[in-house]
Order: C-alpha cells, then structure tokens, then sequence
C-alpha cells in the first residue's frame, strides 16, 4: 500500500511539472525575431526590465496583453531605427514614468530606494559584530580563572 | 530598556517610512503622468464621423478640450459615458474621443445608442498614439490647455466629483470650482 502510494505521488509531481513546463512554453507570448542576433538579444533584455503598464508585475515580454504587445512594437521599430537602450527606455519614461522601469534609476528620488538596503547591511553588520563582541568578552573573562 | 531601545527606534523608522510610502500614493495603482505640465504628444488620425477629415492636435490648439481615450470593449467607458455627455452639455470645452484599438462599425453603433458627448472621434487603430499618451487602461481623460499643454490627467471612469472639482476649477474663468 505504501509503496503504491509512493508511486502515485511520484507520478503526480512528475505530471504536475511536466505540466508546468508545457505551460511555461505556451506562455512565452512573444513571437519577435529581429534580423540581427545582437539586437534580438537587447530586444529581449529590455522587454524583460520594462513593465507592462496594464498587469503591473508583468514584464513587457511576459504579458499577453494587447497593450504589452503594443510597447514591445515600440522597443522593436525604435532598435531598428538604431536607438540606444538608454534611448529606448527614456523614451517610455517619457510617455509612461520611472514606474515602467523594473530597475529604477538613480536619482534623488530614488536615492533610498538604492541605497537602502547598504545602509541596512551596515547595521546588521554593525549589530552582529557588536554581539558578537559581547559574547568573546564572556568567554575571555570565563576562561581567565581557569589560566591563572 | 536599553534592549529595546535599538528594536523599538527601528521600527519608529520603519513606521515612518511606510506612512510617507502611503501618503504618497494618493489613489492606490495610479500611476502619475510624466505629461503633465509638457505639450500634448502631436497626432492626426482619421475621423471616425468625417473620413475626408484627420482630427489632428494642431488644428486642436488655441482652445481647451478634453481628450478622451474611449474603446466599446471597455466596460468603464460604458459606466462614465452618462458623465460625457453631462459634461457635453455643460458646453465648458469640446470634447475630443479617442477611440482606441476599436472597430469603427462597433464604435458607429455605440454613439449611435447611447449619444455622442464628442465634438470629434480620432481613430487609434494602431494604439500608438495611445502610447505617445501614456495610455494604460481605457478610460484615461486629459485636459490639454489652449498652448497644447496637458494640465491633468484622470484615470478611470469620469465622475461628476471630478468634473466638478479638478476639471472646471481648472479652466479659465472658472475660478471657483462650482460648474
């Protein structure tokens, strides 16, 4: 009985990721093919850090939706026109703000948000060394009676 | 005490960095237009009521108007529609649609059942005129300035509380906020 349930179990997480994958593939909804290789490759970086404003934690190239499909049209015909990638995403900040950018840039709006997590592992480093400290000084004054 | 001295300031932080994260954000996944206060992106787009004709943004300047981004497939166009064509008949300024992504019949039948609040229909078959626009979900209403600036943007179905209170107030010669 066990060992029967054991296989079952097997088989469903077998069929369950197979699933997954199967779907995962179905879900890769762009269809683009830019001639040249190096910019398909900036073609899917960039839709890959740029939002889809309408499923707002969607990647450009993970959504299906019409308006994604739409501005992935734009990043295409603006990297044949031979626009930077800087150019491209200045041009949907433009029309859309800092918020279509899943990497913000830094500016003194976004200074925290960069810096944030810096001034955390400070004081975390700052909080551990401090036990830690603590802790070697118990041992030292532990330990000295039995030396002496 | 001094044990919770160290937690308790951090957490005070953490309290006051979240209530500036939530005052502001005045309406929750609104995304505020970069446009504001910059001239309106440039269109000429064929009419939907007039084919010899383009509504285009340069015949458009020297008067205020709202510009309206409108589908039939968008059920909140159909919720604010009503307000249109109060607003229309306030005669403050035109009223400019945008129709987007849309089928012209569909858009015909439309006006044709509920009214016409529009002085005039551009039609964005594309949606690229909908993206110079930072256009993210119908329905979006500018209000663009007699210089072509846009002035303010709302999100979502027109409401009589924002007509009042951000678009007339907004106008020349409405100073005072009451239509």
């Amino acid at each position: 009985m066990r060992s029967r349930g054991t296989i079952l179990r097997a088989l469903v997480v077998v069929t369950t990721i197979t699933i997954m994958l199967l779907t995962a593939r179905a879900w890769a909804v762009d269809p683009t093919e830019l001639p040249d290789p190096r910019l398909q490759a900036r073609y899917l970086a960039l839709t890959h850090e740029l939002r889809c404003m309408q499923c707002q934690n969607e990647t450009l190239a993970d959504s299906p939706v019409d308006l994604a499909a739409d501005l992935r049209r734009e990043v295409r015909d603006l990297l044949l026109q031979g626009k930077s990638d800087d150019q491209v995403r200045a041009w949907m900040v433009a029309r859309y703000g800092d918020f279509i950018l899943f990497r913000p840039r830094f500016s003194p709006r976004t200074a925290w948000l960069w810096l944030a997590p810096g001034v955390a592992l400070l004081l975390g480093a700052g909080v551990c060394w401090r036990i830690v400290r603590g802790r070697s000084a118990l041992v030292d004054a532990d330990s000295e009676p039995v030396d002496g | 005490m001094n044990r919770f001295a160290v937690p308790m300031a951090v957490f005070a932080a953490l309290v006051v960095v979240l209530a500036i994260g939530i005052r502001h954000s005045p309406q929750k996944g609104i995304i505020i237009s970069p446009l504001i206060g910059k001239p309106a992106p440039l269109f000429s787009l064929p009419s939907l009521n007039d084919p010899a004709h383009a509504v285009a943004s340069g015949d458009l300047k020297g008067r205020w108007y709202l510009l309206n981004v409108w589908g039939t497939w968008c059920v909140g166009c159909r919720a604010e529609h009503q307000m249109l064509l109060e607003a229309r008949d306030a005669h403050a300024l035109p009223l400019i649609g945008l129709d987007w992504k849309d089928d012209d019949a569909r858009a015909r039948q439309w006006l044709a059942q509920f009214g016409n609040p529009y002085e005039a229909i551009a039609l964005d078959h594309s949606g690229r005129t909908a993206v110079d626009f930072g256009v993210y979900g119908a329905p979006e209403t500018f209000l663009i300035n007699a210089q072509g600036i846009v002035v303010y943007k709302y999100v979502g179905p027109l409401t009589r509380d924002v007509w009042t209170q951000e678009i007339l107030p907004r106008l020349p010669g409405h100073a005072g906020g009451s239509s």
